[in-house]
């Protein structure tokens, strides 16, 4: 598309089942700041089917504008529709920077849009700034497994695309009473586009919260030793409110699910508070933690890495201390609880 | 049936070290393997072929040396390979690699095409799904599991919280997730002959009918501005206390921020 004659910044709004992805509402408050810097505005891209009521919620966190495309076919995420319904809404809206989620659904369709676009698309961006002299978007990543930061640009390809890794940005305040317009838009052959049937959804989500959603992360590492000591940290994580993480060698192991995994290669997590309890602490995993609040790190090697990140290191055996920790911290809390 | 797995080759990220000065990524002595989830994404091929007897091919865009990529996967079973490979190619970005693929592919017959999701050096999982676009047929990314039915192929597909079973008509193109399987070693037979007797067929720009404007840097619609190592948050207090002394301690570390 042709570069002067785009402006504004769009979100896609990702929705499963009629719940939006916390990323998309993280993304309008980054779109939000993208769009002051441009003196422009933003525009939420909401895909699916009965997806109107999701406006609201839209409008609160920062939304300028919603463009909905309704339609059965979109009920369900499948590439080609939705490739198809988001080149369409991008094609009328001309917008200068689109950016989407870097979940599973995200990292699919960003690709295929951007293929089909004809324009650049910076993968997994940690940040996301205007440079001030071009007024380009400068796209801030990681790379070689977060031992690498690059910036990217896409100077002369329109719209600018990036995927932007979920936890990373802050949704902004919410705000009562925005009564932003919406647009329905239309598109045509989207039920005739599918080429995929799915056969079967098979729910796979582990009944605990999300680590992205905790204001307390208790996390193990290789030195916890193995699966049957996590139950510490579940206890130490039950008296702080918060819920229990891993490092990769936590996950490797085998010893907890793929969901509870920090750092590049899991999740980014951002808590108040961040136990690392036998976790050395590789960059791939202070990738995804070092923007957590408070650090405090239990690790018997003196020299691990961990130590470098945190606030409060202990050099000793997490199996040992930590449940003095939770006995300690559950006095310092009934002694309140009397006062 | 007639696979093509495309693969990269890699650095073996977790051995990567950068330059204290200038923190650059240091790549000398560096083991290079064929990436992950490429691999992965070969391993099934090689079991198709077992089952079905499908013909597969590897293809790989790189330097040279990428030639022991592709050995590799030959020793493992692949029966053919192509490396495509020219100066002109450089510098690409995920859209001129893709697009640059996409025109070998369309000049070879294929049924299905299998590319890992992600490779361990760039981490953006792109080239898969654009190499689909180009070539106008459908994708599945992130398979966990892959089988044939009749002209079908019938993969789940992974998301954060569920799964998707999902069937595509041949031709496509799937991309894999290392948890897809665990992939065979070479045999020494295979090792002997894939560096003996077989060969590594050669592409370069003059045998991909592409215009100038979508491969290498040219055809990159990105620019890298700059790459930096990311500072470390300042360092903290580090003690050293028996198990009592210092969950006492962190207790008070905690209620002095409040946090309890």
């Amino acid at each position: 598309m042709e570069k002067h004659n785009c402006n504004g910044v769009m979100i896609f709004v990702q929705q499963t089942d009629g719940e939006i992805a916390p990323v998309s509402l993280e993304l309008l408050g980054k779109g939000r700041e993208l769009a002051e810097a441009l003196g422009t505005e933003v525009t939420a891209a909401l895909l699916g089917s009965c997806i109107q009521p999701l406006c609201g919620t839209l409008a609160r966190y920062g939304a300028d504008r919603i463009v909905v495309v309704d339609d059965p076919a979109l009920e369900t995420y499948m590439t080609e529709p939705y490739t198809r319904a988001m080149a369409e809404v991008v094609r009328r809206y001309t917008p200068d920077i689109l950016l989407c989620g870097a979940t599973a659904l995200g990292r699919d369709l960003a690709p295929r849009l951007s293929a089909r676009l004809h324009t650049g698309l910076t993968a997994d961006c940690t940040g996301l700034e205007i440079d001030p002299e071009t007024r380009n978007l400068m796209m801030t990543r990681p790379a070689f497994g977060g031992n690498i930061m690059a910036t990217i640009a896409c100077p002369d390809h329109r719209p600018q695309m990036a995927t932007v890794r979920p936890g990373v940005m802050r949704r902004a305040d919410p705000a009562e009473g925005a009564r932003p317009p919406v647009e329905i838009v239309r598109v045509e052959g989207l039920a005739e586009s599918r080429n995929v049937d799915i056969l079967e959804i098979v729910k796979t989500i582990s009944s605990k919260k999300d680590i992205q959603d905790a204001r307390v992360l208790v996390a193990g590492g290789r030195g916890m030793g193995g699966p049957e000591n996590f139950a510490v940290l579940e206890e130490l994580a039950d008296v702080l409110g918060g819920t229990v993480a891993s490092s990769r060698a936590g996950v490797d192991a085998g010893w907890v699910g793929k969901d509870r995994q920090v750092g590049q290669t899991g999740k980014t997590v951002r808590p108040d508070l961040y136990i690392a309890c036998g976790i050395s602490g590789a960059i791939q995993h202070l990738a995804g933690m070092e923007d957590s609040e408070i650090i405090v790190a239990i690790n018997t090697d003196p020299s691990a890495p961990i130590f470098e990140a945190a606030d409060y290191g202990v050099v000793g055996d997490a199996l040992k201390i930590v449940p003095q920790l939770t006995e300690s911290i559950r006095n310092a809390r009934a002694k309140k609880a009397e006062v | 049936m007639k696979i093509i797995v495309c693969v990269k080759q890699v650095p073996d990220t977790t051995e990567v070290r950068l330059d204290p000065v200038t923190g650059t990524l240091l790549r000398e002595g560096i083991p290079s393997i064929i990436n992950p989830d490429d691999k992965a994404g070969l391993e099934a091929a090689l079991r198709l072929k077992d089952r079905y007897e499908a013909h597969v091919t590897v293809l790989t865009m790189g330097p040279p040396q990428a030639d022991l990529a592709l050995r590799e996967a030959l020793a493992m079973g692949a029966d053919a390979a192509i490396l495509l490979t020219d100066r002109a190619f450089g510098g690409a970005d995920t859209w001129a690699t893709s697009s640059t693929l996409a025109s070998a592919l369309s000049a070879l017959e294929y049924d299905l095409i299998i590319t890992g999701r992600q490779a361990i050096d760039g981490d953006t999982a792109q080239v898969g799904p654009q190499i689909a676009e180009h070539l106008g047929i459908p994708n599945i990314s992130y398979a966990e599991e892959l089988r044939i039915e009749g002209n079908t192929v019938v993969v789940r597909r992974q998301y954060e919280d569920r799964s998707h079973i999902l069937r595509a008509e041949m031709p496509c193109l799937v991309t894999a997730l290392s948890e897809l399987n665990e992939p065979r070693y070479m045999t020494p037979r295979g090792i002997f002959e894939a560096f003996r007797d077989r060969t590594v067929k050669i592409l370069t720009r003059a045998d991909l009918a592409i215009d100038d404007g979508n491969i290498g840097l040219k055809g990159s619609p990105t620019r890298v501005m700059k790459s930096f190592t990311k500072a470390v948050r300042g360092k903290g207090t580090v003690v050293e206390l028996d198990a009592r002394d210092a969950a006492g301690w962190i207790t008070e570390r905690l209620q002095e921020k409040f946090v309890l």
